[in-house]
């Protein structure tokens, strides 16, 4: 018998093979692929870092940390109207190195002196690769802390959301008569809600911290559409031959629906998981650019200081306070999605090897 | 002295199909009309006909997977030895009751639940009525293996349906049915899927397996030919009746019902030079017949296990 | 007589991700005016690419390898598409596995069967290809209202029919039916297969039926080919290789075949699965589940059709069996 149990890893390692090799060809999916573990390696780069002591955490903590950056800057007085002689438009006033005298309160300083201060948002530097944030945060490092947000709270609202919403798609499927009518109702008027002024609604009455977010998206998305989505499939299983031989042979309804129909199910139910990843991170951003969302540190936050301290419209002068976050949502949410699509032709073979 | 296995009287099942949303008018499909038939121990009839005529919704009625309309079914009960009803059946004892009787489906490719190995499969109705304990059961898998032609059977013990070929995987659903050693199996067209070459490899396994355990089938099937090497009788249905029932070679040589002979006669035969002559038969004028004759036609014995429809015989003998 | 289709040497394959898969190895046969041709063989025999290849229908990734098809005395292999489009539906026409659910559900039957002529004939006015449609359908047996019916109104043995008179509506030379009656009930089925014959003989057609069911062979045609494997196993008129197979498989399939006239014989089954076809090895592909071996066998041979009778070819290894 130990020979069969040789076969089976054997088999077991062909299949997965197999089945990498099949999600290779798709050149979405490995785009994705390499987009998340190229934010995944971010995520675990920064304890890495500060852990091997290679980052001083009280300089690079993105929370806490701060840089201090000092330099000479001229004082001006910023004109009125625009154009000028010097500045062709008023986000060219002041320029880099000088500062307005409008800006300074504790300083007795005059027009055409030369003062040394602190500069915060530093532009990206040698020291740090991104920039700082107005506080004096490495935004390098902001953007690794918000990885890991992203993937935690993303991973954790997708499981979250699947397993209800395979559980509850597999018992309409299964029991059908009543208990599927509730769940389709329900299931109804969860899609015709909102979420995210739902989700507004609720962080009134709340602070909302990541993992009370986590669990609200994940339960609204699980009671959603994807009940609907799920329960077809089931519905396609219930009616397969096989399942009418476990019930021949005197298997319990309970039986047949956790041990044939459910592994039928998930493969579709993992796809749904991926995809759903790419909402979890959308919303997440947006609820902390609204300010709504208790949080030390994410990609949205991030954004949310920039506009609050008046950067976003400056032009591409403060671009290091809202590029790297901005593109990092887009681009975290939209990988997620491409591996959703490799993985589905994985899942989905339209022609079965016969 | 054992008798008869199985016992069916003018068995029914009827469908409902609404011919709206809001329509309160219910038009009854009547997919099963009546059909009343013996089954001996150890010996196998075949219920032959033509799409939709009802085969398949008996099998599933006698099966016990969809409940029947109205009729009555009676099986032998070994510990009372006396026929039972199956209506009579409470849950466990339906549970136990399922032991003995076994389905075979058409289609290799979904049978069998593609995310299991085959020796789970196997397995499982050892399993769900906890037959020995778990060294007896894999035991029992590995001699069936060997029984059905699948060697060496540690090779097909942890390997998954897709891996196998249509041939090989109804001699999984093969071993699967008989491991528990039921008295009844029904047998939907098993064979039809496959290969011609293998097909007969198949049939000939159900035989001997047949013989060796004492199984009786039902075996469905609309190949006339195929009916006649697995069948010692054959029942001939048509719009949910069985028409004609009789011996197999009795049957094939002296069909008596216009159906049955018009069936026989379409019937390509392989041999160039075999002058086949087509029966012609109106089959409006069939329908009328049926129709217009009442709910009960009992079936007259005609020769000794010669059964044809009543209502057809006169004028036609 | 002459020969509408000459196939000499034919040669498909296939090429997926497992390998190169030879579908077709060196097919050849010929088929008359107003004859009927078989081809039997089993799935994953190489049967359908056959046909497909007739008429470069072949999925995108099959090509021919080598051969000839001459039709009516024309190289068609080596035709671009426009020219082949021109001889597909006028000169040759197919009527497919399963094609009567492939009826377009929201167009009329006769709108579907029109299109088609209005390819080939698009000076013809609506009426006359209306007529046409009507003769056709006289012809196979179908009532005249169908050509204003949709898909869903037919029934299955319907439907079939309407597909046999499509195939005909732009006066091919030519048809070739693969499996037309698979799905159909054996009564539906002796009603197709007698119009089929009937359209033969009014029409004149030459037609190539490829079946699985060897009983259907038998009747329908004059002379036929066994394959397996990809390749001509044997192949001669359709009496001659019921009364007299010679090879191993063509025996073999003959005595898997019930029936349900003659006496209750025991039948034999081969043991085995048809080998696959991905990347073959060379030499005879029957070898390891031949029933019939001899000592002399040597499975590395390659097969050579070697003619014995009149018109009567199967290979080498056979041919000295009596």
């Amino acid at each position: 018998m130990n020979n069969e149990k040789n076969i089976a890893k054997n088999i077991r390692k062909a299949s997965i093979k197999k089945n990498w090799l099949m999600f290779k060809k798709s050149k979405l999916g490995m785009i994705g692929l390499y987009i998340v573990a190229f934010f995944l390696f971010l995520s675990l780069l920064q304890p890495f870092l500060f852990v091997t002591g290679l980052w001083n955490k009280g300089i690079y903590d993105p929370v806490v940390g701060y840089s201090e950056q000092f330099q000479d800057f001229l004082v001006v007085d910023c004109p009125k109207e625009y154009p000028t002689e010097k500045y062709k438009s008023r986000t060219d006033c002041p320029a880099r190195n000088e500062i307005n005298i409008r800006t300074l309160f504790y300083s007795d300083a005059q027009v055409g002196e030369t003062i040394y201060q602190n500069l915060q948002p530093a532009p990206p530097s040698k020291k740090h690769i991104l920039g700082t944030d107005p506080l004096g945060r490495d935004v390098f490092s902001q953007i690794m802390e918000g990885s890991q947000v992203a993937f935690i709270l993303g991973l954790l609202s997708a499981t979250l959301g699947v397993g209800i919403s395979t559980l509850l798609g597999t018992i309409a499927a299964f029991y059908g008569g009543r208990v599927d009518a509730y769940l389709m109702r329900q299931s109804d008027l969860i899609l015709m809600l909102p979420t995210l002024p739902l989700l507004f609604i609720i962080s009134a009455f709340s602070e909302l911290k990541v993992w009370h977010l986590a669990v609200v998206l994940g339960t609204i998305g699980g009671l959603g559409g994807s009940v609907i989505t799920i329960k077809s499939q089931a519905l396609q299983v219930k009616v397969k031959p096989f399942v009418d031989s476990a019930r021949i042979t005197g298997g319990s309804r309970m039986n047949i629906l956790f041990s044939h129909v459910l592994p039928n199910v998930a493969p579709l139910a993992l796809l749904f998981m991926v995809f759903s990843v790419t909402g979890a991170i959308a919303s997440e951003s947006i609820l902390s650019f609204l300010g709504l969302l208790n949080i030390d540190m994410s990609w949205g936050l991030m954004i949310y200081l920039a506009q609050v301290e008046g950067y976003i419209f400056s032009g591409m002068k403060f671009w290091w306070l809202i590029l790297p976050a901005g593109l990092s949502v887009t681009f975290l949410a939209g990988g997620f999605y491409l591996v959703g699509r490799g993985l589905d032709e994985v899942f989905n073979p339209r022609l079965r090897r016969r | 002295m054992k008798n008869n296995l199985l016992e069916v009287r003018n068995l029914e099942k009827y469908f409902e199909v609404s011919s709206g949303i809001f329509s309160r008018n219910k038009s009854i499909v009547k997919a099963v009309d009546g059909i009343s038939f013996d089954i001996p121990f150890g010996s196998s009839l075949g219920l032959v006909g033509q799409s939709g005529c009802g085969k398949t919704t008996t099998a599933r009625a006698l099966s016990l997977l969809d409940p029947k309309t109205s009729g009555t079914v009676n099986f032998y009960n070994e510990e009372t030895s006396s026929m039972q009803s199956i209506d009579e059946l409470e849950d466990d004892e339906l549970k136990k009751f399922r032991r003995n009787i076994q389905m075979i489906f058409q289609d290799p490719y979904e049978s069998l639940n593609p995310r299991w190995n085959i020796k789970d499969i196997i397995l499982e109705p050892l399993n769900i009525h906890n037959i020995g304990n778990l060294k007896d059961r894999e035991e029992a898998v590995y001699e069936i293996l060997k029984t059905v032609g699948l060697t060496p059977p540690e090779n097909y013990m942890p390997r998954y349906p897709h891996e196998l070929s249509g041939g090989q995987r109804q001699r999984v659903s093969i071993a699967r049915t008989l491991i528990m050693k039921p008295k009844f199996v029904v047998c939907d067209e098993p064979t039809s899927m496959l290969d011609v070459s293998i097909r007969i490899s198949i049939m000939d396994l159900m035989l001997n397996l047949a013989k060796e355990l004492e199984v009786s089938y039902l075996y469905i099937t609309h190949d006339l030919a195929v009916a006649r090497y697995m069948c010692d009788r054959i029942a001939v249905m048509f719009n949910g009746k069985i028409v004609e029932l009789a011996e197999t070679e009795e049957l094939l040589n002296n069909p008596i019902h216009p159906y049955t002979k018009r069936l026989i006669s379409s019937i390509p035969i392989p041999d160039p030079s075999y002058k086949r002559e087509r029966y012609e038969l109106d089959f409006s004028e069939l329908n009328n017949i049926i129709a217009s004759n009442s709910n009960e036609s009992p079936m007259a014995e005609v020769k000794s296990g010669h059964f044809v429809a009543t209502h057809d015989v006169k004028g036609l003998l | 007589m002459k020969n509408i289709l000459e196939v000499k040497n034919l040669s498909m394959s296939y090429n997926t991700i497992d390998g190169e898969v030879e579908a077709v190895k060196d097919v050849s046969f010929a088929v008359q005016e107003g004859e009927s041709f078989g081809i039997v063989g089993e799935s994953g025999c190489g049967k359908t690419s056959v046909a497909m290849s007739l008429l470069q229908l072949q999925a995108d990734n099959g090509k021919i390898t080598n051969g000839q098809i001459l039709f009516d005395g024309k190289n068609i292999v080596q035709l671009n598409e426009s020219e082949l489009r021109s001889i597909r539906w006028s000169g040759i026409s197919m009527v497919f596995q399963g094609a009567m659910n492939s009826w377009n559900p929201v167009v009329k039957i006769g709108e579907q069967i029109r299109e088609a002529i209005r390819e080939h004939y698009p000076d013809k006015s609506k009426d006359e290809n209306t007529k046409k449609i009507l003769e056709l359908f006289n012809i196979v047996g179908l009532d005249s209202s169908v050509i204003d019916r949709y898909p869903h109104e037919l029934s299955g043995g319907m439907k079939q029919r309407a597909v046999i008179a499509l195939a005909l509506s732009c006066d091919p030379k030519l048809i070739i039916a693969d499996e037309p009656t698979t799905a159909l009930d054996v009564v539906i089925q002796d009603q197709i297969l007698n119009e089929i014959r009937k359209v033969q003989e009014v029409l004149g057609l030459s037609l190539i039926y490829i079946s699985h069911d060897i009983a259907v062979i038998a009747e329908m045609t004059d002379n036929m080919a066994v394959m397996y494997a990809g390749r001509i196993v044997e192949r001669g008129p359709t009496k001659e290789i019921f009364s007299n197979p010679r090879h191993s498989y063509t025996k073999s399939l003959l005595a898997s075949t019930p029936s349900v006239v003659g006496d209750k014989v025991k039948l034999k089954s081969l043991d085995g699965e048809p080998p696959s076809l991905i990347n073959k090895e060379p030499g005879c592909s029957f070898a390891p589940r031949c029933p019939y071996k001899e000592e002399s066998c040597n499975p590395l041979r390659e097969m050579e059709l070697i003619e014995i009778n009149t018109e009567h070819y199967v290979d080498a290894c056979n041919a000295g069996n009596l």
